[in-house]
């Protein structure tokens, strides 16, 4: 690591955010903690097809950041997508009828878990391209900077993603405009079964300073502190002083995709235990909040417990709701264009 | 009526849009003071200033991606892509990130975005600057795909392209900047899917797309004079396709030949020349024929060059011996 990379671990002590704050980045950590492990059940149990990648492990990412926006800034997620669009802000009951394929998704279940995306929220959606939304998330900022709208796009994307041409390209270009995006780059240690350090050459955080873009590597288990960050960046995207990059250090407990069941190979059950028993982000936040007296056990035991009980209730929803209709199949291809608009003197 | 150029028609139809639409901007290499390679955008930087004419570093992919962002985040860009061979380059960002989001979001997000290049060989470019890569394109659901086949053309599908909601890709001509055409000085716009019929015939219908409307042209006038009459129609738009147009013209004159620039494999032509022949199979004298650029790629030297295009001496021959009841294989 270079040594303008900053690498943040807070300290544990105070912080200023309130309560319901601090209840809410809690609330949302488990959220996206339960959406998965139900998203895992469907998937085992048969009921859900496909390709879907679990976030489990890397919650306080999301939400560390997510927390720090508001629903006119943007997002742009990845493959592994459904704890950024928990964290945007969007419902379960939508979001498990999309991974179900039926019509009250998000995406009216044509996207499914690699697609979703939730633009009521700022969420500009998943993408089964690695590092396919780096262009898209620095146009988004673009657009802010030349119709002068204040608001932030973070574009998330996997430490395998740093391996693509266009991340350099749109870094270069963000630098140069001075665009009011962030780039964060979830480190999970790897890139499908291969480790990191056999892809990615030198420092990830050297490369966006490259570009003159500062960069700062952060322990990604570490909700407050990831918020705390990115407010700080999110507020000088807004004062024209973007863009930012962050490495957010953190894992992912399941394997890269619901199939990967036998991981050995790659890594170690002993590596993953560690993980989960000595970092996780909501363990820790967990028993800080009780801690610091900002909550108490049975306080958060009732949240776990309502948030289970909606996460049931959505599923059996998703479960019992309707396919869209076969004619659905040959509808969006197009967006329709008003004729009005296509009228010479208008 | 007055005539102006292919790249001042071009030129008029993005600053009458962008004083339209506060919303448009123009991305690209050289786009700003250069006006591009082909001085097709001069003077816009002059009027909409480097703000809403961006300069980008040789980054294709990058400054294709921003513009898809941009417009699925209530913009309206104009990406420059200098030429049409380098379209390879950013097929991501144009197939799987532009072309799907509004279908993979169910209708709930749309890139208005434009991709302006161009296309044609002859103009002694070598392999890498000469290509005509429309079929590409048009294989890909959800992307448009306009090919203007002069100024008139260029002015009209541009300003359509722009205020539509969906990719467009609009290929021009380069060998055609500086041909002038009559454009009227109100402003106009051309609809999608709407073919024209640039001259009426009877005995068999050329289609041809851009650069080939000029020669299909020229073969009809060949062929009148001894007796063959030509109807020949330009599509404008690729996708949307106007079949009912080309339908109606070839169960009239029961014979076709269609013509484009990109390769004759697997091409525009093959697809057009078989929903003719599902289509109005019945009404056919003849198997519709397909004329596409040689399968080869674009040699340097002149010589070679010139044989790899469909010519208006071959298609008057072509046209010829189908009147004359004769088979022809496609080369
Ligand atoms: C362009 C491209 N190449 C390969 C793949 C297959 N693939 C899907 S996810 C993945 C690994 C991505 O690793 P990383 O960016 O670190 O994200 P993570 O899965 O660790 O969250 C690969 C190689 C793909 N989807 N897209």
């Amino acid at each position: 690591m270079t040594s303008k990379t900053k690498t943040r671990t807070r300290t544990k002590t105070a912080s200023s955010l309130s309560k319901e704050e601090h209840l809410r980045m809690y609330t949302q950590m488990v959220r996206i903690r339960t959406f998965e492990d139900n998203a895992n059940q469907l998937y085992l149990a048969g009921k859900m097809q496909g390709l879907t990648h679990m976030y489990s492990g890397e919650e306080a990412v999301a939400v560390g950041i997510c927390e720090a926006l508001t629903d006119s800034d943007r997002i742009t997620s990845t493959h592994r997508g459904h704890g950024h669009c928990v964290a945007k802000g969007a419902n379960y009951k939508e979001m498990f009828c999309e991974l179900l394929g039926k019509q009250e998704g998000y995406c009216r279940g044509k996207g499914g878990s690699m697609h979703i995306a939730d633009q009521s929220h700022g969420n500009l959606g998943a993408n089964a391209i690695v590092g396919g939304s780096m262009g898209i998330a620095t146009g988004s900022a673009l657009r802010a900077k030349l119709l002068g709208q204040d608001d932030v796009t973070v574009c998330f994307f996997g430490d395998g993603a740093t391996a693509q041409g266009l991340l350099y390209e749109v870094m270069n270009m963000a630098a140069l405009w001075k665009l009011p995006v962030i780039f964060a780059c979830e480190n999970n240690g790897y890139s499908e079964y291969t480790k990191t350090e056999e892809i990615a050459a030198g420092s990830i955080t050297a490369r966006a300073e490259a570009f003159g873009i500062e960069a700062f590597q952060i322990d990604g288990q570490d909700v407050l502190a990831v918020n705390e960050l990115s407010k700080k960046l999110v507020a000088r995207c807004r004062d024209g002083d973007g863009p930012f990059f962050l490495e957010l250090m953190t894992y992912r407990y399941h394997g890269h995709h619901v199939g990967d069941i036998n991981r050995e190979y790659y890594r170690s059950k002993k590596e993953e235990a560690d993980w989960k028993e000595n970092r996780d982000p909501i363990i820790r936040f967990r028993s800080w909040l009780v801690e610091q007296g900002i909550a108490k056990e049975d306080e958060i035991e009732a949240l776990n417990a309502q948030i289970k009980q909606d996460a049931k209730e959505a599923v059996a929803y998703a479960e019992a709701a309707a396919y869209p209709g076969l004619e659905e199949v040959d509808m969006h291809v197009y967006a329709e264009t008003d004729p009005a608009t296509l009228q010479a003197g208008k | 009526m007055r005539e102006i150029t292919l790249s001042q028609a071009v030129n008029e139809a993005l600053a009458e849009e962008m004083r339209r639409d506060p919303t448009t901007f123009i991305i690209g290499e050289d786009v700003a003071e250069a006006g591009t390679p082909f001085k097709v955008l001069s003077g816009l930087v002059e009027e909409f200033g480097t703000s809403r004419v961006i300069d980008t570093p040789i980054s294709e992919p990058g400054f294709v991606g921003i513009g898809v962002g941009a417009a699925l985040t209530g913009a309206r860009p104009i990406v420059d892509l200098m030429f049409g061979d380098f379209i390879y380059l950013v097929m991501d960002q144009l197939c799987n990130q532009a072309a799907k989001q509004h279908y993979m979001s169910g209708g709930k997000l749309s890139v208005p975005m434009v991709l302006r290049t161009n296309l044609g060989a002859t103009r002694r470019s070598g392999a890498q600057h000469s290509q005509s890569l429309q079929a590409l394109v048009a294989h890909i659901p959800g992307i448009k795909v306009a090919l203007p086949s002069s100024a008139y053309e260029a002015k009209g599908l541009m300003k359509t392209a722009i205020r539509d909601n969906n990719p467009v890709v609009i290929i021009e001509d380069k060998l055609m900047y500086q041909d002038k055409a009559p454009v009227p000085e109100e402003e106009y716009l051309i609809p999608f899917g709407e073919a024209n019929i640039k001259r009426e015939g009877s005995d068999i219908t050329l289609i041809g797309t851009s650069s080939m409307v000029q020669v299909a042209e020229a073969a009809a006038k060949i062929l009148e004079a001894e007796g063959i009459s030509a109807e020949v129609i330009d599509p404008r738009t690729i996708v949307p396709l106007d079949e009912d147009t080309l339908l109606k013209s070839v169960r009239k004159t029961s014979r076709a030949i269609v013509i484009d620039e990109g390769h004759q494999n697997y091409g525009i032509t093959g697809e057009i020349a078989s929903r003719l022949n599902e289509k109005a199979f019945y009404y056919l004298d003849a198997p519709v024929l397909r004329m596409g650029a040689m399968d080869v790629p674009v040699p340097f030297s002149p010589v070679l060059e010139d044989l790899t295009v469909p010519t208006p001496e071959r298609v008057a021959e072509n046209a010829r011996r189908l009147c004359a009841g004769e088979m022809i294989h496609a080369a």
